[in-house]
């Protein structure tokens, strides 16, 4: 009886939160330091708030914006397909492409970045010329002037490219890894191709654990093209720095550019919180899980009709 | 096909894994229509004997038929050449296999997980391998979860989904490796009532359990495996009302 009761009266909760003093002064002294921050930035005369303000749509530096842009998605797509690519070479059971694949990560993780720039830019003093023909000294059936074809973008979109490649081989083969082999197995057995199953069961599953890094490495890469201004790659920084040699705005021309990177990676960062939110289709978080559980479902679950099923048509 | 034929010929068949020897000599047919049941101790190799049937693992002596047709080789002047990937392929598309821990498509809706393999494997256009999805879900009692992720469903709703998917392909022999093992006790008797059901309609089985009283009923013949061999076989209802073997008894002791 007087657990029915008990059961029935309302017990709301009202509590008193403590109180953190240790806390509250922490954020007194934040909130200090971030206005006399803002203050001096506000007030210094060396920054030239007016000359940012005039650059930030400058035909020259919205141009090199969109060189960045293009230099950023392009390598992330080709370094996506070759980290796919060696990814799927390295998990392979023949050792002379797995070796293949790791020669290539090894070699492209192991140098910097800025040095691959610089040698993909000068790769005509190595190779003058490039032809396509018979290897090992055959006959050509088409040559190009390596100085004509490499341009500072395409050294830059090589370099960044297969550099990218290398770490997107590491991101792509762990998330090929963590799917459950059971579905490999399942997906075998209804008669797929490899092909099939890689493409339809096991790489959906993967991207799962493959874009939250390949979404960091986006963001990694639109700051990374401005190592491109080493070979005058034309973009955001390239177009600063030669509109600071001329006009000596060091700082702001600096300021502008960050703004647009910040810009930038600020998209991209929501960019990538939506195409998560698409590839954890089917997931269930633990929280909804134990909700599910918690507020059950309108019973709505009919056994399996007793009578024999009607049997397969004659034969 | 000889009417006379088995659906499952397995002859001699040994496996290894490294040092340890787990199928050491089998000999087992299945004929078409029937309910083979293998019941043993975990390690006794029968799951693996079953894999083997489907090729998910290779044998390393001996021969398995299905419907007349050598599993992974084919035999041409005298030596034995092993199958294409997409000739082993074409092959797996006529046995289904239930896996002990269903491994459905996670990505996929329940409807989708069986439109799957039709749509991709063997090229039915959407719409058709749709209602065919239909109809199968409503077979094992799913219709109104068609479009729940696998994670969305109880463990006996996904493995009957599984079958479903098995299903599809229009298999001629079905591989049940475990199906109730994973399953929470309540939710055991769902799914043994699809595949008495399915058993009912002629569909030829081979099934890896621990449930005795489904083996009883529905089965057609038991087998009982311990260490990698055949102990003991025969009319389900006989072998475990009366086990010939010291081996099965201790067995049926444990299980019970």
């Amino acid at each position: 009886m007087t657990r029915e009761k008990a059961a029935d009266a309302e017990l709301p909760i009202e509590a008193v939160r403590p109180v953190r003093p240790g806390r509250w002064l922490g954020a007194a002294v934040a909130l200090l330091f971030l206005v006399w921050l803002a203050y001096t930035i506000i007030v210094n005369e060396n920054l030239h708030w007016d000359v940012i303000v005039a650059y930030l749509a400058d035909g020259r530096i919205l141009g090199g914006l969109w060189v960045t842009i293009q230099l950023t998605v392009l390598s992330m797509a080709i370094g996506l397909a070759l980290g796919v690519l060696a990814a799927v070479m390295q998990l392979s059971d023949n050792p002379v492409l797995r070796g293949t694949s790791a020669l290539y990560t090894w070699f492209f993780r192991g140098t910097p970045l800025l040095v691959q720039l610089i040698f993909w830019f000068n790769i005509g003093l190595v190779f003058p010329t490039f032809a396509i023909g018979v290897p090992f000294g055959g006959p050509k059936l088409i040559e190009w002037q390596a100085n004509a074809v490499i341009t500072p973008f395409t050294a830059a979109l090589l370099g960044l490219a297969i550099n990218e490649g290398a770490y997107m081989a590491e991101i792509v083969r762990a998330g090929i890894r963590s799917v459950d082999p059971g579905q490999r197995e399942a997906a075998e057995s209804l008669g797929m191709s490899h092909r099939q199953v890689l493409r339809r069961v096991v790489l959906p599953q993967a991207m799962r654990v493959i874009i939250p890094p390949t979404g960091n490495q986006f963001i990694s890469m639109l700051k990374t093209t401005s190592m491109v201004s080493v070979i005058a790659g034309a973009e955001l920084l390239t177009v600063a720095q030669r509109i600071y040699l001329g006009n000596f705005e060091v700082i702001a021309m600096l300021v502008v550019a960050s703004i647009w990177y910040l810009v930038l990676t600020t998209i991209a960062s929501v960019g990538q919180h939506f195409i998560e939110k698409r590839f954890e289709r089917g997931h269930v978080r633990l929280s909804s899980r134990v909700r599910r559980n918690l507020s059950p479902l309108p019973s709505r679950e009919p056994l399996p009709s007793k009578e024999p099923l009607p049997s397969k048509e004659p034969s | 096909m000889n009417a006379d034929q088995p659906m499952v010929r397995i002859r001699a068949v040994r496996k290894r894994f490294g040092s340890l020897e787990v199928l050491k000599g089998i000999d087992l047919d299945v004929p078409a229509g029937e309910v083979v049941c293998v019941v043993g101790p975990s390690g006794s190799g029968k799951s693996t004997l079953l894999r083997c049937v489907n090729r998910l693992e290779t044998i390393d002596s001996g021969r398995i038929w299905v419907n007349g047709e050598l599993m992974g080789y084919a035999e041409r002047g005298g030596r034995l050449h092993s199958l294409r990937p997409h000739e082993l392929s074409r092959q797996r598309r006529g046995i289904g296999m239930v896996f002990q821990r269903f491994h459905l498509f996670p990505h996929r809706t329940a409807i989708e997980n069986v439109m799957e393999g039709p749509v991709t494997v063997l090229g039915t256009p959407a719409a058709q391998a749709r209602r065919q999805a239909e109809e199968l879900l409503d077979r094992v009692g799913l219709a109104d979860r068609a479009h729940h992720y696998p994670a969305q469903l109880s463990g006996g709703q996904q493995q009957r989904v599984a079958i479903a998917r098995s299903l599809a392909m229009r298999p001629s022999l079905m591989l049940f490796d475990e199906p109730t093992s994973a399953l929470d006790p309540e939710l055991v008797q769902e799914v043994l009532a699809v595949m008495r059901d399915l058993a009912a309609t002629g569909m030829t089985m081979m099934v890896v359990t621990h449930e005795m009283n489904f083996a009883r009923e529905v089965g057609d013949q038991l087998v009982f495996m311990d260490d990698g061999v055949i102990v003991e076989r025969g009319d389900p209802r006989e072998v475990l009302a009366a086990p010939r073997h010291e081996r099965l008894r201790t067995f049926l002791g444990q299980v019970q």
